[in-house]
């Protein structure tokens, strides 16, 4: 068993950015010499093949799958054909929703070692170690995989930086054997822009959160938005509620504001998804009574304190 | 006709806490336990699909767990769960998320559900496989992060939203049994009475062995498990500079950055 088998992830004939990082995380963890194979899976995947080619991939694997797009029965019986194959000592996918529908039979079936959300891969004394999160992100657990010869790690994103430099790497076509799934895609639906509000284009973000305690609150924070020139957002607990239309959740699960410069957070704890949705924003400003709370780990400015007075104290000066 | 719920009694960290001598886990004394906030609508979405069926539907809530998950399965029988059922043995410490769902796959195996509900993760560990994984072991279909079904009790197929990144959802149809793992929000759960959190503290929560279920030590804990924890350890994390002083002062401050960021941006 040697090398790395990197999945690369794409939805609707587009690679998804994760698959590129993940190129990056296989860097981290090959030795001289090993192997650096990238499989894509789609009915297509010749024409995904090109975004691939990078520095540090030795051969893309153009694996030729039924399904038109991600399916779990599909997915696991080409992957647990082609590791079979090329005995790959690691393979990482991207923890992602579609591999939340596989990876772990994908694993539970093939024995191999297993472990999701993993921000840190290495050796240590030739061991291959994977470090996550536990109880809530508050400490790190490092795991390793005694005894396995293939171990799958599914790997966080926006932890390790896509690579840019090109590279000429092989194209292998492979084809997966047909295969009857038990589930059937049958459409793609856009969440609305119920309210005629684009998050993704929006560079000054007020979000509220669980802390705004009840649906009357909200009016206060919309006003409030209003006048510091701010989109009002808010994460998912607030949308769940039906107090905020989805179309203004951000997060990983929302929209993506990928334009966000400054982001305020009142009242949001910072799920594990939400702040992974909003990493990239330059400037962070939380605003939370609990001190302990997750947030203030990726904020740059933070304010342990009672929402409301702040909210009242920051209108007086716009 | 059954449904199966998996639940599971997850751990919050005192605000203060320390790191078990062997280095391996948190010491138990410093956790806060409660029924994970997904088990919470995968409950929910049982209950509510026996209450929409006119034949009998039994809403079974099961936990791999010793004696302190008794807790959240009768959060879960006064929610509207008909039984609650408990595996737990000393065997079974240590076991990831693959030889959980080994445990849980030949419980399913013994109740014979139409349907098995997890949730998406816990928000513990969020490993976000057990469900998943209780599939393989079964050979059944199965889906994740389900934000919407359309399905009858007894029914051979159902179908469902999956909620996806960046807002987009993909409608899928699949042959039951299932198992789906199920995302916060597909409902809203209720709150239980007083009369039946009562009436839930009277109930039975049936326990059960390795033995029961025909599994041997050997296949759950450390032994039966896909990886191995090394070490817990704190994280020396990055933190916010925080702004200090009365809420009058901490405004300015925060009305300067804004300010700032608009001078940027014009």
């Amino acid at each position: 068993m040697s090398g790395v088998l990197v999945v690369a992830e794409q939805r609707r004939g587009e690679l998804r950015p994760a698959s590129l990082e993940l190129i990056a995380a296989a860097q981290s963890l090959k030795r001289d010499g090993d192997h650096v194979a990238v499989a894509i899976l789609a009915p297509s995947p010749l024409a995904l093949v090109a975004a691939l080619k990078l520095a540090g991939v030795d051969e893309i694997i153009a694996v030729k799958v039924g399904a038109a797009e991600f399916d779990p029965d599909t997915f696991e019986a080409a992957l647990s054909a082609l590791i079979a194959e090329r005995a790959p000592e690691v393979v990482l996918l991207a923890h992602s929703v579609d591999s939340f529908g596989y990876a772990a039979a994908l694993a539970a079936k093939n024995g191999y070692g297993f472990a999701t959300d993993v921000f840190k891969a290495e050796r240590i004394d030739g061991e291959l170690v994977a470090t996550r999160g536990g109880y809530g992100q508050k400490v790190n657990v490092e795991v390793d995989f005694p005894g396995r010869q293939t171990v799958l790690l599914a790997i966080r994103g926006n932890v390790f930086k896509a690579p840019e430099q090109a590279g000429s790497p092989k194209v292998t076509e492979w084809a997966a054997a047909p295969i009857a799934s038990r589930a059937r895609g049958l459409e793609f639906i856009e969440l609305p822009a119920s309210d005629d509000v684009d998050m993704t284009a929006a560079e000054f973000i007020l979000t509220i959160g669980r802390g705004v305690g009840e649906e009357s609150k909200v009016a206060q924070f919309k006003e409030l938005a209003d006048a510091l020139g701010a989109t009002l957002g808010c994460s998912r607990p607030v949308a769940d509620a039906g107090w905020l239309p989805k179309s203004r959740q951000v997060g990983q699960s929302g929209k993506t504001a990928s334009a966000c410069k400054l982001y305020i957070a009142m009242g949001v704890s910072g799920a594990i998804q939400h702040l992974a949705g909003m990493k990239h924003v330059a400037t962070i400003v939380a605003v939370n009574s609990d001190a302990g709370a997750s947030i203030f780990g990726v904020a740059k400015y933070g304010i342990v304190g009672d929402i409301f007075e702040i909210a009242e104290e920051l209108r007086r000066h716009f | 006709m059954k449904i199966l719920v998996a639940v599971k009694q997850v751990a919050a960290l005192d605000e203060d806490f320390e790191i078990r001598e062997d280095g391996r886990d948190v010491d138990a004394d410093f956790l806060i336990r409660d029924l994970n906030e997904w088990d919470d609508y995968s409950l929910e979405e049982a209950v509510k699909i026996k209450e929409g069926h006119s034949e009998p539907v039994e809403v079974v809530a099961v936990s791999i767990a010793p004696e302190e998950a008794d807790e959240a399965l009768r959060k879960c029988l006064a929610k509207g769960a008909d039984r609650a059922l408990r595996l737990w043995d000393g065997a079974l410490e240590g076991s990831d998320p693959i030889a959980i769902g080994r445990a849980l796959a030949a419980i399913a195996r013994r109740e014979s559900p139409a349907m098995l509900f997890a949730g998406v993760q816990s928000s513990d560990h969020a490993f976000a496989s057990t469900g998943i994984a209780t599939a393989a072991f079964l050979g059944w279909p199965h889906a994740a992060v389900v934000s919407l079904l359309k399905y009858t009790a007894g029914a051979r197929s159902a179908v469902f939203r999956r909620e996806l990144e960046g807002g987009l959802l993909q409608e899928v149809e699949i042959e039951c049994p299932a198992v789906l793992t199920i995302q916060l929000g597909i409902n809203t759960p209720r709150y239980a009475s007083l009369r039946a959190i009562k009436q839930a503290a009277a109930k039975p929560i049936e326990v059960i062995s390795l033995a029961d279920v025909g599994i041997s030590a050997g296949e759950v804990g450390e032994a039966g498990s896909h990886s191995h924890v090394r070490r817990m350890l704190i994280p020396e994390k990055g933190h916010a500079q925080l702004i200090e002083g009365t809420p009058a002062e901490q405004a300015v401050r925060l009305a300067g950055i804004i300010r700032e960021f608009k001078g940027d941006a014009v």
